[in-house]
């Protein structure tokens, strides 16, 4: 798709918006709708248009699949690793009122960072999906 | 009216044989979808259904689809079986949403369980507006603690699946 001017103008100013829009609804979530799941899917969803109009290389030298790999165990580790921290500091597996002094202040922490972990974990799934697939077809077309 | 556009949108991916329509018809179906859940006041089911559905799947199938040929294969088989298959499990359905509560009733069994205590702690006890994501993320921690595993090990999956090929190329080549 590199020849089509048009395609390569308006994504390149819509792909920040895209993914600003994934930030909004990644840390917004405990206000309006959305959270991890959908701000993942966005933020991935901008990324592989980036992919489609420019090119597979030109995301890979953006954003390497061996980040990639490693964002995806990241976002689990840290929603599994905010349950242990909850355990260390007096409270059971995922208690997030121990998070902060105020119990409902622990409860809106823990939100927050569960909601990145699966933020982190969607967003790189979906890119090494598209990698995988995408990364498939390119072997037999060089 | 928009359940109409629903049946419509899929009568029309059975009958098309273009894979590219279907992937596009797909989109707007899960569109048209969303589009309910919001008339439902889901709206966090329809943004995920909107976001999940009509984005992230419509550009994976055009990926995949620009692996293999456009067009489907014109079936061999018979198609009675499948459509009684369908037929019998569309009437088991209907035939079990005689038994579902009728639509905003509030002496439904969901909405007499735990939904008030959720409705009435959340506020004070975790202080966010979103009760949807407080059910999600702090509630039901746990459940969405396993969402997120099976995630991770499907995107673990796709990479020793599709990933390998790659690497095996340079030493093939040698």
């Amino acid at each position: 798709m590199r020849e089509h001017l048009i395609l390569r103008l308006v994504s390149k100013f819509l792909i920040p918006f895209i993914i600003l829009f994934g930030l909004y609804v990644q840390f917004h979530g405990d206000f309006g709708p959305g959270g991890g799941f959908q701000a993942g899917v966005i933020i991935a969803a901008g990324c592989i248009l980036y992919g489609l109009v420019y090119g597979l290389e030109a995301l890979r030298q953006a954003i390497p699949q061996s980040i990639v790999i490693t964002l995806v165990a990241l976002g689990l580790t840290i929603y599994a690793g905010t349950g242990f921290v909850t355990m260390m500091l007096g409270g059971k597996y995922l208690d997030y009122q121990w998070l902060a002094h105020d119990p409902a202040h622990g409860h809106h922490y823990g939100i927050l960072i569960v909601e990145l972990g699966v933020g982190i974990t969607v967003a790189a799934t979906m890119l090494a999906i598209y990698y995988g697939f995408a990364g498939r077809g390119e072997p037999t077309d060089s | 009216m928009l359940l109409v556009l629903l049946v419509v949108t899929a009568l029309t991916i059975v009958r098309v044989r273009s894979i590219l329509a279907v992937v596009m018809l797909g989109g707007i179906y899960s569109f048209l979808m969303a589009s309910v859940f919001l008339v439902l006041d889901a709206v966090d089911v329809a943004f995920t259904e909107a976001a999940v559905g009509a984005g992230i799947t419509t550009v994976l199938g055009l990926v995949a689809l620009s692996l293999t040929v456009d067009r489907e294969k014109i079936p061999s088989h018979n198609a009675l079986l499948p459509l009684a298959v369908v037929v019998v499990t569309g009437a088991v359905l209907l035939f079990a949403t005689q038994d579902m509560p009728n639509l905003g009733d509030p002496n439904a069994a969901p909405h007499q369980h735990v939904a008030p205590r959720y409705i009435e702690e959340t506020p004070r006890a975790i202080g966010i507006p979103n009760i949807v994501t407080a059910v999600l993320a702090d509630y039901r921690s746990f459940d969405t603690l396993g969402e997120v595993a099976v995630i991770f090990t499907a995107g673990i999956g796709v990479m020793l699946l599709l990933g390998r090929r790659r690497k095996r190329k340079p030493e093939d080549s040698e």
